[in-house]
């Protein structure tokens, strides 16, 4: 009994030890936080369009009642890897025909219209969050920051930072294909019932 | 890369004025709300900095959840109605008291526990003590003996050094 | 060619370290004297090669030589001179480098000064401080090279952070780091006696002065690093709970229960695997906290770089370290024989709850600090765990504490008479209560936390007095006789009195300026008055004024009382162009009573008016205590360190002294 008693310590100390060998794993990132959102529905809000830039200003119907797989970016003309990032979802949009829409947090209007009349606009929709709200609303920490909402309007999968680079590129292509995958299969369910009661 | 200088801009950012962060702007003009929203802001955690509350970050989206529960409050929102409004956004995370819930009984549970197996462990030492103590008033006959023959010695040395 | 040297002392350093930590181990185990002596000569060597080691490095910095990795990323040639010295340990690299010079310099210390300890001891010690030394020599040489170069090297470097170029940065690291590695000569006494297999009341002896060195520091680098933050930073803070400042408390909560657990061994024998037990595990601390702090596991304000491959280094180092003697704990210590024994009531029973209490102290604080990392670990969930959670577990544990530290000193060994103790005290119980209440009725009902503590506080304060005019006669006998019994009382007791009453009133202080702080937050133009805490203070505008790294704006505040004028302060607000980063400066009015603390910055807001300043004052009651009953703890401290009886020796045994005498000094009556 006294033995065990004096073993207490190295058997606490060893079982810390593990937590601490377990944080140092080097993919763990300890100020990242996980989104609450993943499986809610599309967030609430409602914000006007950036004047000028030819594209209407977004809103949650405009997300979950897409019908379809939509990709919603954080993004602003004040954030310097938003620019690599544009790069990639241009190529998104006009290779892979996804949805893209955009949220421009914190950014003055006619900033935001020259950095899109510079690098382009592959948004379709493009929301002016100018006081941060709506930000707060997706629960974003920074910018940029990149969701993928399926198309039953629930938030599916979320991104932190640039899209750019090759893990990051492959990670969302994945939650990508998965998102679009789910999308086929629901449609496909009334489909195919419609299918078998008609027979 | 880019990820690590966005890191590091957002810890530059935090780390500049690292001042009481309130601005008068934001203060209510109700005394009794702007300390409920004061304490408020001491309890939630600022989720772009390290480890700072949002009553004393500088950064950007610290002041906007310094006004979005400055306007919970005006809007009659409770002390835990505010809160949880956090919570539903960013999770428990930005919460610095964490909440009464499955995954944190081990955490609040823990000082009482300790204290009770701590107590407990001195109370057997103390009373143990007692116990040893008084089992030690009976020798047995060879210690008896052994002792008598030490005074013995004893004795005999002393008229040696006497004389 | 400075750099180079000093790479090659630490290198050197490092095979002295690796000489001492196989041959005096040996040497005690086989008795072989000159094997044991070697310690000595390599101890020397060691301080000596990483003392040169860490003038190169202090040496690049003054003089600037970019070609020092190190140097070009904490140093700037626009810094001041002290800055630039103190930019030697202001980052990862040199701070451990550091952290193996004190290593070295408490072995040296040892090999010089413990001529009272037995050679065999003496010998095991060194080998086991040197086992530490050698696992963070290489480290440092492995991994985090201070003198790595770059060529061609860069026409400036990119400054220290200005956050770390002030005053409080010179002293506050090797303060603490002298109290923090201090714990390592305590740890290496320990699995000494372990691996000799005997501890016993002169061991205790023995390790005490050091044990009160390492204290006294820690003591002296937390309570720093506390006031540096507090008029650093600006929001008139001192404490955050965050995870560094927790790891630098841990080691300070076991030391001072080591501190007081040791007087039990030395003084009854008893407690014997406990307080090896203890010296333990409060160097263990402190390795987890350099472990923390450097691996980048937890979030903090304070943490280095991060670097994964650091931290799979550090860890390793305290699994063998802390993994070593503990298993060596389970195996040597139940052998250890039981000492004294002691009715529930008494000295020693009252050192065991002031353990208990502490040790639950500094659990409470480790569970609460890794929580976030077990819980992520084991479900993924992500929580924080801060300020609230640790004044709502930390507090009530320290509370009862503190009342029983009013009675401690008042207990005997062995068996106490409490009933008697409790009627002496009744009178300060009753005062503690009126003082208390009387501050609740002076600050208009405050928290009911707050009250409590500032009873305890003056009981503990009353009643340590009471205990020293009581053992000195003080009012009862005449002041000639008192002096006289002042001057004899060992200087360990007038310590001991000096550190608890320096407690109490730090305690003052916390409660002073946690509970009762005021503060206004106002927009101002030149011209703009404000109203706090009975002052008024009137804005006069800024001017620009030119540092020598920065550029500052300085703004004037004239404060008056009652038209009375009372103080100017000059808060800034400092831009430093090489790191692009600005600071405050606040402005701090500081007298018994409290502090008067302002700080400027230009407001966030738009559309705010062109030249209006944001403007924060705040009212600190009673904060100074806090500063004030720290130094007294370290003084307290000191004085006990610089008793006789520490330096006499080892307590030799009794056929010496008989040997020496023509008849016998005390004959049992016969």
């Amino acid at each position: 009994m006294k033995r065990l008693v004096f073993t207490l310590p190295i058997v606490i100390v060893l079982v810390l030890g593990g937590f601490l060998l377990w944080g140092l794993n080097p993919g763990r990132n300890p100020s990242e936080i996980p989104s609450v959102l993943i499986s809610q529905p599309v967030p609430q809000f409602q914000l006007a369009s950036i004047e000028g830039v030819g594209v209407p200003g977004l809103s949650t119907d405009d997300v979950a009642q897409a019908g379809e797989v939509v990709v919603v970016n954080v993004f602003a003309s004040w954030c310097v890897p938003c620019r690599a990032e544009h790069a990639v979802l241009t190529r998104l949009v006009r290779q892979d025909g996804v949805r893209l829409m955009g949220i421009n947090y914190k950014d003055k209007p006619e900033d935001a219209r020259r950095w899109l009349d510079d690098l382009g606009n592959p948004y379709e929709r493009i929301g002016s969050d100018l006081d941060g709200r709506a930000g707060i609303e997706w629960g974003i920490s920074g910018v940029p920051e990149t969701f993928i909402v399926g198309a039953d309007g629930l938030v599916l999968f979320r991104y932190v930072g640039p899209v750019t680079g090759p893990k990051a590129e492959a990670k969302f292509m994945q939650a990508l294909e998965q998102a679009q995958a789910q999308a086929i299969e629901s449609a496909a369910e009334p489909a195919q019932a419609m299918a078998e009661s008609s027979s | 890369m880019i990820k690590k200088s966005l890191i590091t801009l957002s810890v530059l950012l935090a780390m500049t004025l690292p001042a009481n962060a309130v601005e008068p702007d934001e203060i209510l003009e109700d005394a009794v709300l702007e300390t409920r929203a004061r304490d408020l802001s001491r309890q939630v955690r600022c989720v772009v900095c390290q480890n700072q509350d949002i009553d004393s970050s500088n950064a950007g989206v610290a002041r906007d959840l310094r006004i979005l529960v400055r306007e919970r409050l005006t809007e009659g929102d409770s002390d835990p109605e505010v809160l949880a409004y956090l919570v539903a956004r960013y999770g428990d995370y930005v919460l610095f008291k964490p909440p009464w819930k499955p995954i944190t009984y081990a955490l609040w549970l823990a000082p009482g526990v300790m204290i009770i197996f701590g107590g407990i462990a001195v109370l057997f030492v103390l009373f143990s003590t007692r116990r040893r103590r008084n089992s030690t008033e009976n020798l047995s006959d060879a210690d008896e003996a052994e002792i008598a023959e030490i005074i013995e010695k004893s004795a005999t040395k002393k008229n040696m050094v006497e004389n | 060619m400075t750099p180079e040297i000093g790479q090659f002392a630490l290198s050197l350093a490092l095979v002295l370290a690796v000489i001492q930590s196989i041959l005096p181990m040996f040497g005690a185990a086989r008795g072989n004297m000159l094997w044991m002596q070697s310690a000595r000569s390599t101890a020397l060597g060691q301080a000596l090669f990483v003392a040169v080691a860490f003038a190169a490095l202090m040496r690049s910095f003054i003089i600037s030589d970019f070609t020092v990795v190190n140097v070009v990323e904490n140093s700037n040639s626009l810094q001041p001179m002290l800055f630039k010295v103190a930019g030697t340990w202001g980052s990862h690299e040199g701070s451990l480098l550091l952290w193996v010079l004190i290593l070295a310099i408490f072995g040296l210390g040892v090999a010089l000064f413990g001529s009272n300890i037995p050679a065999a001891l003496r010998a095991r010690t060194l080998s086991v401080q040197a086992w530490i030394s050698v696992g963070f020599l290489s480290f440092l040489l492995l991994t985090s090279n201070p003198f790595e170069r770059v060529f061609p090297a860069p026409l400036d470097g990119t400054d220290l952070n200005p956050l770390l170029q002030d005053f409080g940065l010179a002293i506050h690291p090797p303060l603490l780091y002298f109290g923090y590695v201090g714990f390592s000569i305590v740890f290496s006494f320990a699995v000494a006696a372990l691996i000799e297999g005997r501890v016993d009341a002169a061991w205790a002896r023995w390790v005490r002065p050091w044990t009160l060195a390492a204290w006294i520091s820690l003591t002296a680098g937390i309570a720093l690093g506390s006031w540096w933050a507090y008029y650093e930073l600006g929001w008139g803070g001192w404490w955050f709970w965050d995870p560094v400042e927790n790891v630098s408390f841990m080691p300070w909560l076991l030391g001072t229960a080591l501190l007081h657990s040791a007087i039990v061994t030395e003084k009854r024998g008893a407690f014997k695997s406990w307080t090896i037990l203890l010296a333990i595990l409060t160097f263990s601390l402190s390795l987890l906290g350099t472990f923390i702090v450097r691996s980048g596991v937890l979030t903090s304000v304070h943490a280095f770089a991060v670097d994964p491959e650091r931290g799979f280094y550090i860890l390793g180092l305290l699994g063998l370290s802390i993994g070593g003697s503990l298993a060596l704990y389970a195996w040597r210590a139940p052998a250890m024989e039981g000492g004294g024994l002691f009715a529930p009531v008494s000295r020693e029973a009252g050192l065991l709850i002031n353990n208990l209490l502490l040790v639950v102290a500094a659990g409470i604080v480790l569970f609460g600090t890794l929580y976030p990392l077990i819980l992520e670990a084991v479900t993924g969930d992500k929580i924080s765990v801060g300020p609230p959670f640790f004044n709502a577990s930390f507090i009530p544990v320290m509370l009862p504490l503190i009342f029983l530290m009013g009675i401690g000193p008042f207990l005997s060994w062995k068996r106490a008479d409490l009933r008697g103790i409790l009627q002496r005290l009744a009178v300060i119980a009753v005062i503690s209560v009126l003082i208390a209440l009387g501050s609740w009725y002076l600050t208009t009902g405050g928290p009911a936390l707050a009250i409590i503590s500032i009873a305890l506080a003056i009981w503990l304060l009353l009643a340590t007095a009471r205990e020293w005019a009581m053992r000195i006669k003080l009012f009862n006998a005449p002041l000639a006789e008192s002096l006289r019994r002042a001057r004899n009382l060992p200087r360990a007791a007038h310590g001991m009195s000096l550190a608890h009453a320096g407690m109490a009133i730090a305690i003052l202080g916390f409660v002073g300026s946690s509970a009762w702080k005021s503060e206004e937050i106002v927009f101002v133009t030149p011209g703009s008055s404000i109203h706090i805490a009975g002052f008024d203070v009137r804005f006069d505008g800024t001017e620009r004024v030119p540092g020598p790294n920065y550029v500052a704006d300085r703004g004037t505040l004239v404060v008056t009382k009652d038209g009375v004028p009372v103080t100017t302060l000059y808060p800034e607000r400092r831009y430093y162009p090489v790191a692009q980063s600005t600071t405050t400066e606040s402005a701090i009015r500081q007298t018994l009573a409290g502090d008067l603390y302002a700080s400027l910055s230009t407001p966030a807001a738009e559309g705010a008016t062109e030249g209006a300043w944001t403007l924060r004052i705040l009212y600190e009651p009673l904060v100074n205590f806090i500063w004030i009953g720290s130094i007294l703890l370290c003084f307290g401290g000191g004085l006990s360190l610089s008793d006789r009886r520490l330096r006499i020796g080892a307590p030799r045994p009794k056929a010496k002294t008989r040997k020496t005498q023509s008849a016998p000094l005390a004959t049992p009556a016969e």
